[in-house]
């Protein structure tokens, strides 16, 4: 448990430490909320779908959660590198519970940035239909948090270049987040996008949000389903994040 | 002092794919001793301390430390040596005494004994005034002394220096070899080092084995081997042993890529 918490505590000791990593990664979020938030605002609202910005928020809290966590990744590359991680790999010490100190430090940053950004929507103008629901929204955002931060932790361990890193990412954040109807509603979309938002686990974790914090019926595939799906991806990303780690050779 | 070798290799084979890396090697490391070895590069120094720190598994063979096997005991094996790598591993966003305090944790060293000890070795190794500073503005140096005192907090039996002067000043260096052997007489821990500058491990060694090829070639204190070569200095034994070719470690071509591709990723 101490070695959980004393790796956790790293992860996240550093993020404070960095301030231009936590104004910069405030950067994609907030242009997407303001460019398209207020730009397509008119459009959505001419639609009958009424404000854009408050359907957006959610999506964009999603996408700071999942951006985050994704780059934590980087972190394994980074030790790999620099050679801490041999320090822990040498360390009488289950393999298993440094994996889950580094992930739980991981999501626990991307739940900060989240939070960021969701003061950042409220000032945006983005109103919580009520705000019982605000720490239950949060509960969402660490599921999404934890997921992709396992996701990462498999793929850090598994990818040894920082070329092929940044690039698998590039390949996998972009396609999460659009596909995850953060942007855009999940009713009446073509057959090919609809099956394909549902093979993505942002999808639920958006969609859990919306249903909790814009208020009834917003949810469209209702937030306890959407919380099983993200518990049950959640478990397989740890797992296989924990079995990759297991497989790192120094 | 008892008889029994604190580090005990018998017969091990490591192949990667085709290649040998260290080919029936066997050796002894008695307790309390400052064993060193050496070797010319791609020799089997690093992986030989691979397999000694449980990093890699032999292809066959046996390794023991303290009475323990290597790969059946890992846990146990772990907590009974420090080692510090040939390429530096402190994570530089951390101060030292963050890095310290890690390391205690991961070893199980409860609170109050950890504070008392990371104070003691940062004393010794000189690092105490700069404690609460970044690793990252440290100089080489402060930071090896820095490995060597993480890679002793907690209580090693064995301490693993593997090239700790590669890249450090004459001076930093000098500092680094009397902070070695001051080691043996305040901490009574068997010190297994390698090393490309002979005149160190003349200077410092008790025993020294000398790797070739993934083949010991020689064992024995430096005397013996100066003996035994007919040659005058540790450095000509050295050449005698393992003759003057110059060995590069990237050979083939998919090996020169490699180095490259490491360069790069610095």
């Amino acid at each position: 448990m101490a070695v959980v918490f004393a790796l956790w505590l790293r992860e996240v000791k550093k993020y404070l430490r960095s301030r231009v990593q936590i104004v910069a990664s405030l950067g994609g979020p907030l242009m997407y909320l303001g460019v398209l938030g207020f730009g397509l605002g008119p459009v959505f609202q001419r639609a009958g779908e009424g404000s854009y910005i408050q359907f957006m928020a959610p999506g964009v809290i999603g996408m700071a959660v999942l951006f985050t966590a994704m780059f934590s990744g980087i972190a394994m590359l980074w030790d790999r590198q620099f050679g801490f991680l041999k320090e822990t790999l040498v360390a009488p010490v289950p393999r298993l519970a440094i994996m889950i100190g580094r992930t739980l430090g991981g999501a626990t940053v991307a739940v900060l940035q989240g939070t960021l950004i969701f003061v950042v929507t409220l000032v945006a103008g983005f109103r919580p239909a009520s705000v019982l629901a605000v720490p239950l929204a949060f509960l969402l955002i660490a599921l999404i948090a934890v997921v992709f931060a396992a996701l990462a932790t498999a793929i850090g361990s598994t990818i040894k270049e920082m070329q092929g890193f940044q690039m698998v990412m590039n390949f996998l954040v972009m396609p999460i987040f659009f596909l995850s109807a953060a942007i855009y509603p999940l009713q009446g979309l073509p057959r090919v996008l609809a099956a394909l938002t549902r093979l993505d686990p942002l999808t639920y974790g958006v969609d859990g949000m919306r249903g909790l914090l814009i208020g009834r019926g917003s949810a469209h595939f209702g937030v306890a389903f959407d919380v099983a799906v993200l518990l049950s991806v959640g478990v397989l990303f740890v797992a296989a994040g924990a079995w990759r780690f297991s497989r790192i050779e120094a | 002092m008892s008889d029994r070798p604190i580090i005990r290799v018998q017969h091990v084979v490591k192949s990667f794919g085709t290649v040998m890396a260290v080919n029936d090697v066997s050796f002894d490391v008695r307790p309390g001793e400052i064993f060193a070895f050496l070797g010319p590069n791609g020799a089997g120094k690093t992986t030989t301390i691979k397999m000694l720190t449980t990093l890699l598994r032999p292809t066959t063979g046996s390794l023991e430390l303290d009475g323990l096997d290597v790969t059946t005991h890992q846990r146990d094996v772990r907590t009974r040596f420090g080692v510090v790598f040939q390429d530096p591993s402190l994570d530089s966003e951390l101060t030292a005494w963050e890095n310290m305090d890690i390391h205690g944790v991961l070893y199980h060293v409860p609170r109050h004994p950890r504070r008392e000890r990371c104070e003691v070795l940062l004393r010794m190794f000189e690092l105490w005034d700069r404690r609460d500073d970044l690793v990252k503005t440290f100089s080489g140096g402060m930071k090896r002394r820095l490995e060597i005192a993480r890679g002793l907090l907690h209580t090693p039996k064995v301490l693993f220096l593997d090239e700790p002067t590669l890249g450090l000043d004459p001076q930093s260096r000098n500092q680094m070899w009397t902070h070695v052997r001051n080691l043996r007489a305040t901490e009574g821990v068997t010190v297994f080092l390698t090393t490309h500058y002979m005149d160190e491990a003349d200077r410092v060694a008790d025993r020294i084995a000398v790797i070739d090829h993934g083949r010991l070639v020689a064992t024995g204190s430096s005397a013996e081997l100066k003996d035994q070569t007919g040659a005058d200095s540790l450095e000509a034994a050295f050449l005698a042993l393992t003759g003057t070719t110059i060995r590069d470690e990237s050979a083939t071509a998919a090996d020169q890529m490699r180095q490259v591709a490491r360069v790069w990723r610095r």
